[in-house]
């Protein structure tokens, strides 16, 4: 087995097995990091001082008062950073800022004996603000032309030509929010100094390494003087990749400088109102189609809020450019993005990372299309899908378009759409107040860092004497079951029952260097890391295998924890031969790496073929809307789903059901509101607790819900042939915004176009349904030809390269 | 601090801390009542003793995170003396549970001896992060050992008759879970595990406890931190007490409270705890009218009125979630006055009065005449409410529209109750209650003015409708536009016409 996605017979990969921590889960015993703050003695809690302003400058900052309240210890500021006063890589994140840059950024921090007497330090310090004059929207933002970072374009074709030669021609605009990540457990860091002065960080971080360098760099020291350990996270989907650094640095740097250890969680308004969340975007796009409804180009213009500072906002951008033609062949695009700087948290990594953001997009123009050229929706997606040998806009050839039409054609079958087509059609007609519909959207989205150097992964894997396996690779453990995976992974490649391997939870002084566990990449880099290692380890204790069952090394075979070998009936037990090789001085540890090979980017030109591969899937949605309220509830999912060849079938299908899940959350549910007016809280986040910011509960989860795994879908060249699968399966749930917005089109005549805005809230698709209602069919917002054209770049703004990957060194993405 | 703590009716000895046995019974074991303030949560409590199982996700009781047992009185007809309730630990403060039994994620099983609903979800891939599934586990344990929890819906699997798929073949209610949150597993494993419990085996000890009846409310009272709590032991010690002392604060479920001393650092110089006094416990059914004990749960209401109430029966899934109905009152629901509080606008179409108790004794107030602005009311500082009365008959015709981002617990931006007399194709009555459109729940008085005498159905109920949509005056904010508020009023008579008609739906 010299190929990375061969399996051999009876593999522990691909067996349905239980989360490796369900057992401590469920019994309350799994341990996270603030767990650890009442089993560990004289520790310090901070609180942040938060500014009351979107845009302010600090003047003067009196720590004084606080000093005096009972039980405070120590007020942090600027003047205690012994490194650099930043939280980021890029340089424009002040941990202790003298310029305020949005509503609720911390300007100092309490440090407290007890949490009560932190919060009251903090309410105690006084602090005189000059306000700024602030830019709260995206609209301000675009008017004020205030943006950040590189404008980069992905280009192919004739776009002007091409539109000019389209049989029917479209334009419009599509505005979509933002997300809160909402992970249960919110960030926390807990920091303390070991015996000779180095730093000890528990972090609930999905970047480790990353932490370790910020944590570094603020307090001064070298990366060998700090660790950061993360055991496990109450989930993280994107928001703890570049976010959790500032809060362990000033844990850290509290540590340092009192000498007790510290720790910092945020509350969750706190977490609300300072942590940065999923884009918003903007879209001005004009469409080209023929008369057949095949689109021949595309033209757009995405403008996403990035908030405050940079943050991960570029690479978010780059792979929304990536994905906004989803699995669609358009031969001529031209699509620019830009980066607005607003007064609002930094805005940050997300599940999907801007592929939803793009392909939203796209499956909101041919939604809106769709009644307009007199094709059903799912008929002009399925039409203008991908074929093998084309290439996407930016350079990628496209080589496994059949999966996609093969879950369309499973989707179509399994979930009788024709029949429940024909079903929802006599419903409606039958039905005055309420109406039903069922759309289909398909999804393809790439996989690894955009960024080639973040494509590699590390691990260190220990045989212990007496034949028990312990790993630690370079991922973090989110939910996402990537140890479970691991676990797997290990136990496949090395022949041992899964009890005979441990997971070690995720440390910097294990294996340095690793990539955020992001851009759904993990298992791919990790587990080739894993399986790397153990195949060292392996290939010698087959040395010693060989000699004691008298045939040649290559012969020797381990499975299910018993060593045999060909032509011989004669087994060893695993841990009878690890025992044996200790004693015969062989080395029973070993480093596994992994790089992602034939890669290559320019991002410069937004060209190349960036991904390893996509992953695809298709979703049908079923919606039934109440035309009194706008009220809608979900009837019916139906998922087929390409993981490649499943590590881990019982984890694969929980992250494809939760990813939609939350997909469905962010397009329906979750509205992020900020105080847009000019009073005294402008810019404050209004939807700052659980109460005004509701996730899915059971109420959003479709009643009928079948999830199924692509079959023969091996993925060459990957870990045990399977595929990525924490992101793409998000983008699923756009085929629920596409059933409501079909089902608004029932309240009115035959080819109504129906404009949903996203978050399609009850409230929204009221409107929505009101305007069918009162529209005459083939008459929506988008008309053809009229709309005005998207903005191209400003010819004058001097070239910039993408600042994200300007230098290799400390830099992140997903 | 100084805690004393002695069964309720017994006296208090003051500040003798030689006589603290104050404390709770967590897992079985006692665990005393140590370096506690009144506005120290359970939650905070058991994890700063290291049961760190239960979380905090929100800390206003949303998420569900921190849910563990409390053994409580059987709130149904025939519920055994004791059941097990699952409550947010992150609203309540400990000393509220002075006496008392409560059991966590960590003492209901073991990794290696998991309790039956610790094994299916384990099994079933109901826990991914981990950080929601202790809360899941207390909310769902309380379910496996509900004594009315009965296999009578045996085709809620059939995947054409999602109109039941709340309930499990085994009589698991979902909505015993709408107050917990995930975020990784999109529910569906979840249910999976709810809807494959069987029933508590003989020889399982929390099912067992169910047998005897709960502990007694102790008298407690303790003062730290600035900070007093007091648990008296009948009404008129509680109202003697809130005469003395104005600025105390009622406590009965602490579910508004609770949310006010976690997020906004409300520090409530002196707590009153009411929800144990007996004379604000009961619930009758007479021939004129309901009685409905102030301090009774809403689940207890729920539970004890069993569907005698059809538009109140409409309302109980849609307020809140179960974890909060398991701690608030009727009473601390009115009592806060709230314009957005549910129970106000169907109580106002059900002609609710109110029984005030104060240090010279009773007053009856109707709903209609209590809440004097936002958030006030006729109530005096030293009054407390006794009990909500709902005459009898009950209109025939009643209907309750909530609208909401969420089906499940959330905040109403507009809620409607209907309580409409037809007689022969006549409106002959009508009373309409609102809620989420003006500084107070209020009665649609314009409306049903318009609605009296006028003949159900056609251009009238139009324009009944547009009458309601003026009703109130509607702000705009991050639930919803005044627009749509006004909307909804107008849709939501269209809708219940609709419905009694026949026609569409």
């Amino acid at each position: 087995m010299s190929s990375l996605s061969e399996r051999p017979p009876d593999p522990v990969v691909g067996r349905a097995v239980p989360h490796e921590s369900a057992r401590l889960h469920v019994t309350g015993h799994a341990l996270y990091t603030d767990d650890l703050t009442p089993r560990t003695k004289d520790v310090l809690h901070a609180w942040p001082v938060q500014a009351p302003h979107a845009h302010a400058r600090v003047l003067e900052l009196r720590t004084g008062p606080a000093l005096a309240v009972p039980g405070v210890v120590r007020v942090l500021t600027a003047a205690d950073v012994p490194g650099v006063n930043d939280a980021g890589v890029k340089g424009d994140e002040p941990l202790f800022p003298q310029e305020v840059c949005f509503y609720g950024h911390a300007v100092c921090w309490v440090l407290g004996a007890t949490q009560e007497a932190a919060r009251r330090g903090a309410a105690a310090v006084e602090v005189d603000y000059e306000p700024l004059p602030s830019l709260v929207t995206l609209a301000e933002a675009v008017a004020a032309d205030s943006f950040q970072g590189a404008q980069p374009t992905v280009e192919r074709g004739d776009v002007r030509s091409a539109l000019a030669g389209a049989a029917r021609t479209f334009s419009g605009q599509t505005e979509l929010a933002g997300q809160e990540h909402f992970y249960l457990e919110t960030h926390a860091s807990l920091a303390s100094v070991e015996d000779d002065g180095r730093i000890f960080v528990q972090s609930s971080t999905q970047h480790p390494s990353e932490t370790q360098e910020i944590v570094a760099h603020v307090l001064g020291l070298r990366s060998h003087e700090v660790t950061v350990q993360c055991l496990r996270m109450g989930g993280g989907f994107g928001g703890k990749e570049m976010q959790p650094h500032g809060y362990a640095a000033i844990a850290a740097l509290g540590a340092r400088l009192t000498g007790r250890p510290v720790r910092l969680r945020l509350n969750r308004t706190q977490d609300l109102t300072m942590t940065g969340k999923r884009h918003g975007f903007h879209a001005d796009w004009r469409v080209g189609f023929d008369e057949e409804g095949r689109l021949q180009a595309l033209e757009a213009t995405l403008t996403s809020d990035g908030g405050w500072s940079l943050d991960l906002s570029e690479p978010v951008l780059a792979r929304a450019l990536c994905h906004v033609e989803n699995n669609y062949w358009i031969p001529h695009v031209r699509v620019t993005g830009r980066i607005a700087r607003t007064h609002k948290t930094s805005q940050t990594a997300f599940r999907g990372f801007g592929g939803p953001q793009g392909m939203l997009v796209i499956e909101d123009i041919l939604g809106r299309c769709a009644p307009l050229l007199g094709i059903e929706p799912h008929e002009l997606r399925r039409r203008n899908f991908y074929a093998d040998g084309q290439s996407t806009p930016y350079g990628q050839v496209i080589t496994q378009a059949g999966r996609v039409r093969a879950a369309w054609e499973q989707v179509s079958t399994e979930g009788e759409l024709d029949r429940r087509r024909a079903e929802v059609a006599r419903f409606n007609a039958e039905h005055e107040h309420v109406k039903r519909a069922v759309a289909v959207t398909p999804v393809k989205f790439g996989i690894s860092f955009n960024l080639t150097a973040f494509n590699q992964g590390g691990a260190l894997v220990h045989v212990y004497k007496d034949g028990s396996v312990l790993i630690n690779h370079g991922g973090t453990e989110m939910g996402q079951g990537l140890h479970t995976k691991m676990l797997q992974v290990a136990a496949t490649t090395l022949g041992v029952p899964p009890a005979a391997v441990r997971l070690a939870p995720t440390r910097t002084d294990k294996v340095p260097n690793t990539s955020a566990t992001a851009a759904s990449s993990s298992a791919d880099l990790n587990g080739a890391a894993v399986k790397d290692a153990c195949e060292q380890i392996r290939g010698r204790l087959a040395q010693v295998a060989a000699q004691r069952l008298g045939v040649p090394a290559p012969d020797v075979r381990f499975r299910d924890g018993v060593v045999g070998g060909l032509g011989t009936t004669e087994t060893l037990p695993w841990d009878d031969l690890v025992h044996s090789a200790y004693f015969a001085r062989v080395q029973l540890f070993a480093a596994g790496y992994y790089r992602t090979e034939g890669l290559h980017w320019d991002s410069r030109v937004m060209r190349g073929s960036p991904f390893k591969y996509f992953a695809h899937g298709v979703a049908a949605t079923e919606v039934e809307v109440d035309g009194f309220t706008g009220a809608y509830r979900t009837r019916r999912v139906d998922i087929v789903h390409d993981v490649g060849d499943s590590l881990s079938p019982l984890v694969d299908v929980g992250q494809i059901e939760g990813a939609y899940v939350q997909g469905a959350g962010w397009l329906t549910l979750e509205d992020l509101r900020w105080d847009e007016g000019d009073g005294e809280h402008r810019g404050r986040l209004l939807t700052q607790s659980a109460s005004t910011y509701k996730l899915p509960s059971f109420s959003e989860m479709p009643p009928v819900f079948h999830v199924k795994l692509l079959e023969h879908a091996s993925e060459e060249g990957a870990v045990y042939g399977s595929k990525a699968v924490g992101e793409p399966p998000l983008m699923l749930a756009l085929s629920v915004r596409e059933a409501l917005r079909q089902a608004c089109a029932a309240f009115g005549p035959e080819g109504t176009s129906v404009d949903l805005a996203s978050p399609a809230t009850p409230e929204a698709v009221f409107w929505a349904l009101q305007e069918a209602r009162s529209a005459h069919g083939r008459a929506g917002e988008v008309t053809a030809g009229l709309g005005a054209r998207p903005p191209g770049p400003d010819p004058h703004a001097p070239e910039r390269r993408p600042e994200s990957e300007a230098a290799l060194s400390g830099l992140s993405e997903a | 601090m100084t805690t004393t703590s002695v069964p309720a009716g017994g006296q208090p000895a003051s500040g003798a801390a030689a006589q603290d046995g104050a404390g709770l019974t967590v897992n079985g074991a006692p665990l005393p009542l140590e370096g506690v303030t009144p506005h120290t949560t359970v939650l905070d409590w058991l994890r700063a003793r290291g049961l760190t199982g239960a979380k905090e996700g929100c800390a206003e009781g949303e998420c569900g995170a921190c849910a563990v047992l409390v053994a409580r009185p059987g709130s149904a007809a025939q519920a055994p003396p004791t059941e097990w309730v699952a409550v947010n630990a992150c609203l309540l403060p400990v000393t509220a549970l002075d006496g008392q039994e409560v059991i966590t994620a960590e003492g209901l099983g073991t990794p290696g001896r998991l309790h039956p609903v610790q094994q299916e979800l384990a099994e079933r891939g109901g826990s991914q992060c981990g950080y929601c599934t202790p809360g899941f586990v207390c909310a769902m344990a309380a379910e496996f050992y509900r004594d009315g929890r009965h296999a009578d819906h045996d085709d809620a699997h059939d995947d054409d008759h999602d109109d039941d798929h709340e309930h499990g073949p085994n009589g698991f209610d979902l909505h015993a879970l709408s107050g917990n949150l995930c975020r990784c597993t999109g529910y569906r494993p979840i249910k999976d595990a709810a809807f494959a419990l069987g029933h508590p085996d003989a020889a399982d000890p929390l099912a067992g406890r169910r047998a005897t009846p709960p502990p007694p409310a102790r008298h407690t009272r303790l003062e730290a931190d600035g900070a007093g709590f007091v648990r008296p032991a009948s009404l008129r010690e509680a109202t003697a007490l809130l005469a003395e002392h104005p600025e105390a604060v009622v406590l009965a479920g602490s579910t508004d409270l609770g949310v006010e001393v976690n997020l906004r650092g409300a520090r409530p110089r002196l707590l009153v705890a009411v929800d144990r006094l007996p004379e604000l416990r009961d619930l009758q059914v007479g021939a004129d009218e309901i009685r409905i004990g102030a301090a009774l749960t809403l689940t207890e209401v729920e539970r004890g009125l069993a569907g005698r109430v059809p538009l109140l029966a409409e309302l109980f899934p849609q307020f809140a979630s179960r974890l909060i109905r398991n701690g608030a009152t009727l009473g601390g629901n009115l009592a806060t006055a709230s314009p957005i509080g549910d129970a106000a606008p169907v109580l106002l179409a059900l002609e609710a009065t109110l029984v005030l108790s104060g240090p010279d004794g009773d007053r009856t107030v109707a709903l209609a005449d209590y809440f004097t602005g936002y958030r006030t009311s006729v109530r005096a500082a030293d009054e407390l409410i006794r009990e909500v009365r709902v005459p009898l008959p009950l209109a025939t015709t009643t209907a309750f529209t909530k609208v909401a981002k969420r089906r499940f617990d959330d905040i109403s931006s507009v809620a409607v109750a209907f309580a409409l007399d037809l007689v022969d194709g006549t409106v002959v009555r009508a009373r309409v209650g609102l809620g989420g459109v003006a500084a107070t729940p209020v009665r649609a008085l314009r409306t049903e003015q318009a609605l009296t005498g006028m003949a159900w159905g056609g251009a009238a109920v139009a324009h009944a409708a547009a009458v309601l949509g003026s009703e109130g005056t509607p702000l705009s904010d991050h639930r919803a536009s005044d627009r749509y508020r006004r909307a909804v009023l107008e849709q939501s008579l269209l809708r219940l016409h609709a419905m009694t008609d026949g026609g569409g739906s």
